[in-house]
């Protein structure tokens, strides 16, 4: 099973480089350090993202609302920094990191103690969070000038010749390894997945689980609302609109089953780099950037197919209604 | 679940009919439907009005026709989250026709043509494949509405011809207009299909437990397919009213319909999880969302604000018969 995880990792890997040499073909300076070095700089919050989504398709379930909470804890974190600019950033960032906690775990309660499918609760939560980001802000957007220097110089700084952005981005998919690699929840994560009665029967609290994957998810969320807005400098109630989608499509690509249970890790950081390097690399090659949306379409559609023939079983649907819930 | 299943409680007698007929889903919504619009003739003088009352029909006729077809998908099990997207590449290739002066059966021919085609696509790639279509539709959705960016960029095709108005503008009589009367028919024509034909009896039953269904003689990759050429062809109709009322193309049209046609099917008492719902459902649910978009916007409540309205009663409306389950079981044990 291992052996076959890695098979199919090392696939995606190949995918990338080969991309990257037909990029390079076309435009010499892409595949060069510096500018591979931006390109993951450029997809760390994707990476983010796609690593909270990833432990919540793993048990079966989905999150379409975390486009909406990163979008809600942004502005929470960005009222704040305008309007008392001396709190510090880390504090700030531990705030996102709450907010968004608060927000997964309302979806998680719902789908834990409401039994309610995931896919219902988080679009229904993917409403109002953005809506609820409107009433906090009445509308108003956060510019540039009202935010502090530190708050959007902090993931610029570099440290080591790396931007903390890619830092912070570093330091996430190392816990996320730990954590599904290394810790009994991760296995359970994974046993849920696989088999939902097999897990009641071993011990495993499958609601509970459930509830806590939501809570990682919106906790990625939420340190991505501070991360976008320090990076885009702009606070509005159209932050990330859509981009749920582009989210779950960096999974599917990273080779995470929809039907839950397999994925790693690597998987997921890999399908985000692949979605961030087909948007760095159509500008310097001249494809009009109106082209990225049907590549990256047909390039979810293939992983689609071929994680399919990977996985050699009939693909499971994810509404399907998992035994043990 | 994971508590503990409670000991099952057996009725003594059955659901009389009246009795059912009180507790079904349908009850529910007529009631919050009739609670929402009593609300509104309260809250707006301008409400009780004949033509306020067509023009509400407007904001949702278009996502309702659509929302038909994909009650039955998600009967079977399946979903369509590229609908939006189809229509952008339906309106997209109208354009198109336009600007090659197509008259207008030819246009809506094409809108209806193009719905089709990729509605069989999706269909294809999930039943010969067998592939996922929650996954497959993520794909599609950007591809078709990725397809509408490369033709158009930031462009927009305008000068439709003035017949062609009538689909998206026009009123059969008085102040019923030609969205509203073809929704209303293609209701019944989706009832019809869904509770009263064997092949209606057949999405249930694959819905239900596909495997079964295969075992019982269902062709049930045959009728998936229908079933997503079907709502193809509805995203297809939709995108010629849609253009026809907006008179233009720009690729981000209908951008986001998918998640609110997928909240009227399940608001309707449709079962995500397959196997259950009902067109009646979906019918009251368009019209509650309807009501409560057009009754907030008289109020001036900003549509993003109306969002959280819609979300939150979906998510009330499906938790409330959980909830009342659980405590009807409670009250027995």
């Amino acid at each position: 099973m291992k052996a076959f995880l890695k098979y199919r990792e090392v696939w995606l890997l190949a995918a990338i480089v080969v991309l990257i040499g037909l990029i390079s073909m076309r435009f010499p300076g892409f595949a060069a350090f510096g500018n591979l070095r931006q390109v993951f700089n450029d997809t760390s919050i994707l990476m983010i993202l796609a690593l909270g989504q990833m432990v919540v398709i793993l048990t079966r379930s989905i999150d379409l609302s975390m486009a909406s909470s990163l979008c809600f804890t942004g502005m929470v974190v960005a009222m704040l920094n305008a309007a008392h600019p001396a709190i510090p950033i880390p504090l700030l960032i531990v705030i996102a990191l709450l907010v968004g906690l608060v927000l997964g775990a309302i979806n998680g309660v719902l789908v834990w103690r409401l039994n309610i499918p995931s896919i219902v609760v988080t679009l229904g939560t993917l409403t109002i969070y953005r809506g609820a980001t409107f009433v906090i802000s009445g509308g108003a957007w956060v510019n540039a000038d009202q935010m502090s220097p530190d708050f959007i110089g902090l993931q610029r700084a570099a440290f080591l010749g790396i931007p903390v952005l890619s830092w912070i981005a570093i330091l996430v998919i190392a816990l996320f390894f730990l954590l599904m690699t290394r810790t009994a929840l991760g296995r359970s994560i994974y046993a849920i997945g696989v088999n939902p009665t097999a897990s009641v029967y071993a011990g495993i609290d499958v609601g509970r689980t459930k509830f806590i994957v939501f809570c990682i998810s919106g906790m990625a969320a939420g340190l991505c609302g501070y991360l976008w807005i320090s990076r885009y400098v702009i606070a509005s109630v159209e932050v990330a609109n859509g981009y749920e989608l582009n989210i779950i499509a960096a999974c599917v690509i990273g080779g995470i089953s929809i039907a839950g249970g397999i994925g790693s890790v690597g998987g997921a950081v890999l399908g985000a780099l692949f979605l961030g390097i087909i948007s760095n690399a159509l500008p310097v090659i001249n494809i009009s950037p109106f082209w990225q949306m049907a590549i990256s379409g047909s390039a979810i559609i293939l992983a689609v197919v071929l994680n399919a023939r990977g996985e050699r079983r009939q693909g499971r649907i994810i509404l399907k209604k998992a035994e043990a819930g | 679940m994971t508590d503990t299943p409670a000991p099952r409680h057996i009725p003594d007698r059955l659901d009389t009919p009246l009795n059912s007929a009180i507790y079904s889903w349908e009850a529910l919504l007529v009631a919050v439907a009739v609670a929402i619009f009593a609300v509104n003739s309260f809250a707006s003088p301008y409400f009780l009005d004949a033509w306020s009352l067509s023009d509400l029909t407007f904001n949702f006729t278009e996502k309702a026709l659509i929302a038909l077809a994909m009650a039955l998908l998600i009967i079977s099990g399946e979903i369509d989250l590229s609908v939006a997207a189809i229509i952008a590449l339906a309106s997209t290739m109208m354009g198109m026709a336009v600007q090659a002066g197509a008259g207008t059966p030819v246009l809506v021919a094409i809108g209806i043509l193009v719905g089709l085609g990729c509605g069989a696509f999706n269909g294809l790639l999930v039943t010969r494949l067998g592939l996922p279509s929650i996954v497959v539709t993520i794909g599609t959705m950007s591809l078709f509405r990725g397809i509408a960016f490369i033709v158009l960029g930031d462009q927009a095709y305008k000068g439709h011809p003035s017949s062609f108005a009538f689909f998206g503008q026009g009123y059969v009589w008085w102040v019923v207009s030609f969205e509203l009367t073809l929704f209303l028919v293609a209701a019944v024509i989706y009832w019809f299909l869904l509770h009263r034909t064997s092949f209606g009896r057949r999405v249930f039953a694959i819905g239900n437990n596909p495997v079964a269904a295969q075992f019982s003689g269902v062709r049930v990759g045959r009728i998936k397919f229908i079933l997503f050429c079907l709502t193809g062809l509805m995203a297809g109709i939709a995108s010629v009213l849609i253009t026809s009322r907006l008179g233009s193309t720009r690729p981000s049209i209908a951008q986001g319909y998918e998640l609110e046609v997928i909240t009227m099917v399940v608001l309707g008492g449709v079962s995500i999880l397959g196997g259950a719902g009902s067109i009646v459902g979906v019918v009251l649910a368009a019209f509650i969302m309807g009501l409560v978009t057009f009754g907030l916007g008289l109020l001036n409540v900003p549509g993003i604000v109306m969002s959280i309205f819609i979300g939150l009663l979906l998510i009330i409306v499906i938790a409330l018969p959980i909830v009342w389950r659980r405590v009807r079981r409670e009250r027995f044990t």
